[in-house]
């Protein structure tokens, strides 16, 4: 008798299981938001293809355990307040 | 063939062009700047994209069209595979053409047959009209909630796509209203309302890996019986029925049977024909349904025969034969008493299959049937 763990027919997951497999360790560059400039829009929320920006009250900001570096969430900010720091030492 | 997905209304059509699979997308291109064709129409700069552009429209829930040939099957390889695995409802003909190399522009299957186990399901068709047809009945399987999986209608290219063949096209809304029992199904896909990840990765020996593939074969298994009803539904609305996986041609009383796929059963049956009229007692097998293989229809229509054989028009490099034939051999084990079978190859690289090579061919099978020792393959245009 076979027990179905999943219920879909194909590979589609629920999103919240994304953040099984961190990939933090795979960027050579990490988003800084400046917090005064962020204007809280959403935008790098939406477009992070990790989902792994985080609404911190006054300021939203890359949770770097699953952050890739894309740099995605930078270059959509209607405002600027992302820039992307090399990751060094 | 342009008409044929015209009436379906797809949402979203993405293609490269490949000969001889360009005609279908002018005839789309042209349907749509005269306003008789409604769909978002993408021009990809390479199959590869166009597949993909076309998967992540299904997966939005569009309904897609696409169509290609023999290396631009090769170039779409990658989402070939990733579109089945996700178990999208995309409908994609294929104008089969040889794959290189060497190089030619002519007809041949193994384009089709290279990708056979890439989870779709093909149907293998004779005619333009039977194109026609298919791929309003491919929609009405594809998208079947308990289906959902993508389907190649698979035609001879040059023999049918450069062809002038009167065909009947149904009306819009007859059309509209053999598709609308799916407008109740639903089935996953991005929206909105409910996030999804798409497409899923699975974390290295889980399960649920197996538990997906285990899901896409049991669909797979259900679309033969789904793809017998939806024929007889099409007779229904439409007149016209080709018999489901396969289509029996005078088999009832017949002691020796010959397979064929394609077009190579218009020329089959001609000469079925002819031998009957000189007293022998032959039948015709047309393998249509070939993805999933028709094992059940096929071990009926084939009980009691004397002897069988298959004409191939590519070869299974693993076997030294054709791909029919191989299956074929697995299924005679599923047969109640052994029964001899010979395959034979022809027709590759746009060759014709004349009624001199299967009055040929039929005659071996006749030989095999009376227990003389004949070749397990005979190359038919080399011979």
């Amino acid at each position: 008798m076979i027990k179905f763990r999943s219920r879909f027919e194909g590979s589609w997951a629920d999103p919240k299981t994304m953040h099984i497999l961190p990939t933090g360790e795979w960027r050579f560059q990490r988003p800084l938001t400046k917090a005064e400039k962020c204007c809280q829009c959403g935008w790098c929320y939406i477009f992070c293809p990790t989902g792994c920006i985080e609404n911190r009250g006054t300021y939203f900001g890359a949770n770097l355990d699953y952050c890739k570096g894309c740099s995605i969430c930078a270059q959509v900010c209607p405002v600027a307040a992302i820039r992307m720091v090399r990751e060094e030492g | 063939m342009a008409y044929g997905a015209t009436l379906c209304r797809p949402d979203v059509i993405a293609a490269f062009p490949i000969t001889p699979a360009t005609s279908v997308l002018e005839y789309l291109y042209r349907f749509s700047a005269e306003g008789l064709l409604d769909a978002e129409m993408i021009e990809a700069e390479g199959e590869n994209s166009a597949l993909s552009a076309v998967m992540g429209a299904s997966a939005a829930g569009a309904r897609t069209f696409t169509a290609t040939s023999s290396m631009g099957l090769a170039f779409m390889f990658d989402a070939y595979l990733a579109v089945s695995g996700s178990r999208l409802p995309v409908v994609m003909p294929l104008a089969m053409r040889e794959q290189p190399m060497p190089l030619t522009l002519a007809a041949g299957t193994s384009d089709a047959f290279t990708v056979k186990d890439g989870g779709w399901i093909q149907i293998y068709v004779e005619s333009c009209q039977e194109i026609l047809d298919s791929i309003i009945m491919a929609y009405r399987l594809a998208e079947d909630k308990d289906i959902l999986l993508p389907v190649n209608i698979c035609y001879l290219g040059f023999y049918l796509s450069y062809l002038s063949q009167r065909v009947e096209i149904p009306a819009q809304k007859e059309v509209d209203a053999f598709l609308a029992p799916l407008k109740k199904m639903q089935r996953v896909k991005l929206c909105l309302e409910e996030p999804l990840t798409f497409p899923a990765e699975i974390a290295p020996a889980d399960p649920v890996f197996a538990e997906y593939r285990y899901k896409h074969c049991a669909a797979m298994e259900r679309a033969k019986q789904k793809w017998d009803e939806i024929d007889r539904e099409f007779e229904a609305a439409f007149g016209r029925s080709y018999g489901g996986q396969i289509e029996e041609y005078r088999t009832e009383d017949a002691e020796i049977i010959l397979l064929t796929m394609e077009s190579t059963t218009g020329t089959a049956r001609v000469v079925v024909d002819s031998k009957r009229d000189e007293g022998l007692k032959v039948g015709l097998i047309k393998i249509r349904m070939f993805r999933p293989f028709p094992r059940q229809r096929l071990i009926e229509a084939l009980s009691c025969k004397k002897a069988i054989g298959v004409i191939d028009r590519h070869v299974c490099f693993g076997w030294n034969c054709g791909q029919c034939f191989v299956e074929l051999k697995t299924l005679l084990s599923d047969l109640e008493a052994p029964v001899p079978l010979v395959g034979f190859i022809d027709g590759m690289g746009g060759a014709d299959i004349t009624k001199e090579h299967i009055e040929r061919a039929v005659g071996i099978i006749d030989a095999a049937a009376q227990g003389k020792r004949v070749k397990e393959t005979a190359w038919l245009a080399l011979e």
